[in-house]
């Protein structure tokens, strides 16, 4: 290229550092850029998702309040919740599942770097494809037509009848366009853990991390594909006069409602599992021991990943089943608490008699800890299925899975930024900073997620935009627009954090935290290559091998 | 850091996780025994002779109870016996819905039942005092789902007969409101409400014979005042945007003579 370059009198051929870079990262087929760009674009859709929930809750704020239209607020928090799950949760976990199984394993990329990197832009541009919807449809009021039909889509809502435009056709193409991005991650991971394990790294000897990214992506496997076929479904009833949920023709929406729920309902643990990866990396070294009863931390995995994938029902406790299905259901729900609790268990038995450190990571390990106790507890009474006729569809449902979602998966992940931030960058998140960032948010959060429940024991139902006055829900409603603005706040003091730490950090090395697993052998952030010389593995912590020649793990395994 | 101050390594115990699998499972069996009695007792039970049958329909963003065996419709405001242990009289509900999916929810009174199309649900109510009770709808209907509120009125027996006996009535005629009668059934207002006695037989709105029987208007988005009627009629997006009944741009006297009428469907 250089030999034909032309040299013009006089002109400096500009070297293009920035288009470069760009171009780099555009067609970079690196698992851990792409991992990077999955959590980048997650914290852009988290900001995005953000704001919807402010407007939700300006809204809400007083009875009778005119912030916003019914149909804006309603088309809000359709899109805060799509948005939530699909493109915030879900491509994080990816991108720290991209980022770190590899390294983990010893590995020097996932087993299908070109399919990462297709997955990677599939499930983005389904995030732009989903915001294009406020310019690109024929909604009313000439402002767009966002999706208005809330983030399940329940027949026959979503069916021409309802839903005459084409907001609802932008909501399914998303899903599709994403689940299929979804499904190719699930298909990498699952094949990067099973072919491209360093030696010595037999399958009892992989981080947990691996671990529970590999029951993860199994279920996302199976909790994706019906999604998506419910999804082609209601394409074919929209545009080919199909009528699986048309309820006018004679389909029928509670079929829309168990293909629903059968991806729904393992999608939460699809989330919770990675996070109950990053507990299980990070409590054990703050602790300073390892983790406690490893083998049943996998069995009880495994067999989480087993058991939610028949508790999909108890989303369905209010359509009139009957009384041998509502059982059925209250068992397996309740019954998937046992292997949450031996993890929660087990947590807990690895800081017993540790030498806790508490910094950020931990700090907010610890609060995920409360938080997911908590919100378990109030997945046990709703369980039962008489209380939960009370309940569902109600704030307190809201509170619930706010519960799940804020204070276990996003408090797992604040952990996991300050935990491998030094690794991906090579700095040092600020610990002061961080501190704000934790304080504020478990006080906002508290305040938004605890006074959340009473409204909805009191009776409001949720997706309302607006609500009576004198029915007592007024003064709560408040209190819990401040929690929101307050974590508005903390969220702000965490961008701020990452902004600065990038450029002013302190150098972070190879192994800030004194840790065992692999990637802190390399150096931060990793070259290319990950490892110049694959390793060889003796134990399940192979830097505490390195680190203590005279009491290696490998002794007792 | 400092190897000689890492606390001791330890890796697990196999008494401890078996205690706390076992505790935990034996909490389970208990907890859920419990629940499926309840669930048994209550989804199980036995529909008592003595029972009324209401038959209620979501409409977006409306209720409609019909009771077959009494013959009555009525819109938004469900009256029901109170019971009592020594003559129960439970409230036996038929859930059905014309178009999206809704949900029956009084908290007081039970817990919530989805109206589903195509697909009929039933619920009983067995309330042991009167009084009005506030619900409203729990499951997302669209645009309105916020303001189809629901009212239950559990009346003493007396109350109750004679509020059956009033409902049962064909509607009041009144000379002084044919003037309101004649905008009525010229306009398209006839072609979506009842009003029994009369050519009136839409069925897509709620049924208006006794409307001044009902405390509110609009699915108690207002209350039931001559102001809020007539405002309701003017333009109803005004009380309740997004409801699917139209403004019918009705002159200033035509707009009062409907007022007026509908004041006098006691």
């Amino acid at each position: 290229m250089s030999s034909n370059a032309i040299t013009i009198p006089g002109a400096q051929i500009e070297a293009r550092p920035c288009v470069d870079e760009l171009h780099l990262w555009l067609t970079t087929v690196d698992h851990k850029r792409l991992g990077i760009l999955y959590i980048l674009s997650a914290l852009l859709f988290l900001v995005i998702g953000g704001v919807e929930a402010l407007v939700i809750r300006i809204q809400l704020m007083h009875s009778h309040n005119n912030f916003v239209s019914p149909e804006v607020f309603n088309r809000m928090f359709t899109m805060h919740g799509t948005t939530m799950i699909f493109f915030v949760a879900m491509p994080v976990l990816f991108g720290f599942a991209n980022y770190l199984v590899p390294l983990m394993i010893g590995a020097r990329d996932m087993a299908f770097p070109r399919l990462n990197a297709f997955s990677f832009w599939l499930s983005f541009l389904g995030g732009l494809l989903l915001y294009f919807s406020f310019l690109g449809g024929s909604g009313l009021y000439g402002a767009g037509s966002a999706p208005d039909v809330g983030w399940w889509s329940y027949a026959p809502l979503g069916a021409r009848a309802f839903s005459p435009g084409h907001s609802s056709d932008y909501w399914t193409l998303t899903l599709l366009v994403s689940g299929f991005g979804s499904i190719g991650t699930a298909i990498n991971i699952i094949a990067t853990i099973l072919c491209l394990r360093c030696p010595g790294m037999k399958i009892n000897r992989m981080p947990l991390l691996v671990w529970m990214n590999l029951v993860m992506a199994g279920m996302v496997l199976l909790a994706i594909t019906p999604l998506s076929a419910a999804q082609i479904m209601l394409l074919i009833d929209r545009y080919l006069g199909g009528h699986f949920f048309d309820t006018q023709a004679g389909g029928s929406a509670v079929l829309w409602m168990h293909f629903f729920w059968i991806f729904g309902h393992p999608e939460v643990y699809v989330l919770i599992i990675p996070c109950f990866a990053f507990m299980s990396e990070i409590i054990p070294v703050f602790s300073r021991k390892p983790i406690f009863g490893y083998p049943v931390m996998v069995a009880a995995t495994v067999c989480i990943g087993f058991v939610s994938m028949s508790v999909w029902a108890h989303h369905m406790f209010t359509i009139g089943m009957n009384s041998y299905a509502n059982s059925f259901f209250t068992l397996t729900t309740m019954a998937v608490g046992v292997p949450t609790g031996i993890k929660i268990f087990n947590w807990i038995g690895t800081m017993w008699g540790g030498r806790i450190q508490f910094k950020t990571p931990m700090l907010f390990s610890i609060g995920f800890l409360f938080q997911f106790l908590i919100a378990g507890l109030t997945g046990i009474m709703m369980a039962a299925s008489p209380f939960d006729w009370q309940l569902s569809l109600s704030y307190f449902v809201v509170a619930h899975f706010h519960y799940v979602i804020v204070g276990g998966i996003l408090f797992a992940l604040f952990a996991a930024f300050y935990y491998w931030y030094p690794k991906m960058t090579g700095r040092m998140l600020s610990e002061l900073l961080g501190k704000w960032h934790f304080w504020l948010f478990l006080i906002g959060f508290h305040l938004t997620f605890d006074v959340m429940h009473i409204p909805g024991v009191l009776g409001m139902p949720r997706r309302i935009y607006t609500y009576e006055p004198g029915r007592g829900w007024d003064t709560l409603n408040f209190i819990i627009t401040i929690g929101a603005f307050i974590q508005a706040l903390a969220i702000l003091v965490f961008v701020t954090n990452l902004v600065i730490s990038y450029l002013k950090g302190a150098q972070a090395g190879n192994d800030p935290w004194d840790a065992w697993t692999l990637e802190w052998s390399i150096g931060s952030p990793p070259p290319v290559y990950n490892f110049v010389t694959v390793p060889t593995v003796a134990s399940r912590r192979p830097l505490w091998d390195l680190k203590h020649p005279e009491d290696p793990d490998s002794r007792y395994e | 850091m400092d190897s000689g101050r890492e606390p001791a390594q330890v890796y697990g115990s196999m008494q401890i996780e078996l205690a706390w699998t076992i505790i935990p499972t034996l909490i389970v069996v208990v907890l859920f025994l419990a629940t499926a009695r309840v669930i048994h007792a209550i989804q199980d039970a036995p529909k008592p002779a003595g029972a009324l049958d209401v038959i209620a329909i979501g409409h977006q963003y409306w209720w409609e109870f019909r009771y077959p065996k009494l013959g009555i419709v009525t819109a938004n405001e469900l009256h029901i016996p109170v019971s009592d242990p020594g003559h129960p009289r439970p409230t036996f509900l038929q859930l059905l819905s014309a178009d999206t999916d809704h949900s029956f929810w009084v908290p007081q009174l039970a817990g919530k039942t989805d109206l589903i199309p195509n697909h009929p649900n039933r619920m009983w109510m067995d309330p042991q005092r009167t009084g009005v009770f506030l619900g409203q709808c729990a499951q997302y209907c669209g645009t309105q789902h916020a303001k189809m509120l629901l009212r239950v009125s559990v009346d003493g027996p007396e109350d109750f007969a004679s509020w059956v006996h009033a409902q049962q009535k064909l509607a009041v005629e009144d000379a002084a409101a044919i003037a309101g009668r004649r905008v009525f059934e010229r306009n398209a207002c006839m072609n979506c409400h009842v009003v029994a006695g009369t050519p009136a037989d839409g069925r897509f709105g709620p049924d208006l014979t006794h409307l001044m029987s009902r405390a509110t208007i609009a699915a108690g988005a207002a209350e039931n005042t001559h102001k809020n009627l007539r405002l309701w009629i003017q333009d109803p997006s005004v009380i309740k945007p997004g409801s699917l009944m139209p403004a019918m741009k009705l002159s200033d006297a035509d707009l009062d003579a409907v007022v007026s009428y509908m004041e006098t469907l006691r």
